[in-house]
């Protein structure tokens, strides 16, 4: 089992591989939206490689508000 | 006609199956110039279908299949005309739009949605017209209408009802939450999961393996296992119009055209 400081340290991983980010600019409190200059869809693709990678279900209306990596984090701990 | 190359659509007939890709930025967004192009595709289905056993659709762009109905033209669209006439005005894109899909689902072609990305709404609605749907591991789905205040306006209750359990129907429709492609494989949506920017390449595998096939017998089989619900499509329609005449819809829809939020299609 993952503890919440690895679970949020892969998603920082995941994020900074995907959207070609220097993982070390990263940190849990940063807004994923402004940090990695997303949209919606590139969020919703965030989601999917976030559920493939920890194996869970996200529903998006749980992610609802959910704009920093902490929080993010503590939403897949709960599903681990 | 072999050939199209329009504004939203294009396609090919090439070595018996013919290649549909979408290709409206920013994600396909359909709209009226999408749906007079789809119905010139639908008016040449059947003659398309005396040379290929096959119909592939996919998307050229990169964000995916497609975002679903264009809700920023439908909005200024109806901001234009009185409820009353907005509401006819809707009516007949739905009817229009359920003629372009019915003939793609009884085509007596095998149809095949090669899908990545966003497949919502209208896009979805589209893919489950179509026989089999492969998906690359990027691909999501979903019906989100409900967070307008409607429901899914071109069959896709209908058809998601006819190949898939009510249960699981009823937690998409009314959740409208995404769900991505191992899970859509999980429930039956999905026929194969591929692996990133694989689904057209796949696609064009499969349909090449079904051109060994009996055409006859492919089209008895696809005739037999696949009824088209038109009596629930022409439902579908009815209590669509009756939800689209709410003041809360005009509301979601102003709401989300207006947007500069970054989840806007979360309410």
């Amino acid at each position: 089992m993952r503890t919440p400081d690895q679970t949020l340290d892969e998603i920082l991983g995941l994020a900074a591989t995907q959207f070609k980010v220097a993982r070390e600019k990263l940190t849990a409190d940063d807004d994923f939206f402004k940090t990695l200059g997303i949209d919606s869809l590139q969020a919703l693709d965030l989601l999917t490689r976030l559920e493939h990678h920890f194996n869970v279900e996200l529903p998006d209306y749980e992610l609802q508000g959910v704009s920093d990596f902490r929080t993010l984090a503590g939403r897949i701990q709960s599903r681990l | 006609m072999n050939q199209f190359k329009g504004q939203a659509l294009s396609w090919e007939l090439k070595d018996g199956v013919v290649e549909l890709a979408l290709h409206r930025e920013p994600c396909n967004e359909l709209g009226l110039v999408s749906l007079g192009e789809a119905e010139q595709l639908a008016d040449s289905l059947e003659q398309l279908s005396r040379e290929a056993h096959a119909l592939v659709i996919y998307s050229a762009l990169k964000p995916g299949f497609s975002a679903g109905a264009d809700l920023r033209e439908l909005y200024q669209r109806s901001q234009k005309m009185e409820r009353a006439e907005a509401v006819q005005s809707v009516r007949h894109q739905l009817e229009r739009a359920h003629r372009v899909l019915n003939t793609i689902d009884a085509s007596p072609m095998t149809t095949i949605a090669a899908v990545h990305g966003v497949v919502f709404g209208g896009g979805f609605e589209l893919a489950l017209g179509c026989d089999l749907i492969i998906a690359d591991k990027t691909a999501r789905f979903c019906f989100p209408e409900l967070r307008l205040g409607l429901i899914p306006g071109w069959g896709g209750i209908p058809r998601l009802k006819r190949d898939l359990g009510n249960a699981v129907v009823r937690d998409i429709l009314l959740t409208g939450r995404s769900i991505n492609a191992t899970k859509a494989q999980q429930i039956g949506l999905v026929s194969q999961v591929v692996g990133e920017g694989e689904a057209l390449r796949v696609a064009r595998a499969t349909a090449a393996q079904l051109g060994k096939f009996d055409r006859r017998t492919a089209i008895a089989a696809k005739q037999f296992i696949k009824p088209i619900p038109y009596e629930e499509l022409r439902r579908e329609i009815d209590i669509f119009c009756e939800l689209f005449a709410q003041p809360a819809v005009e509301a979601g829809l102003k709401k989300f055209a207006e947007s500069t939020d970054a989840q806007p299609y979360l309410p």
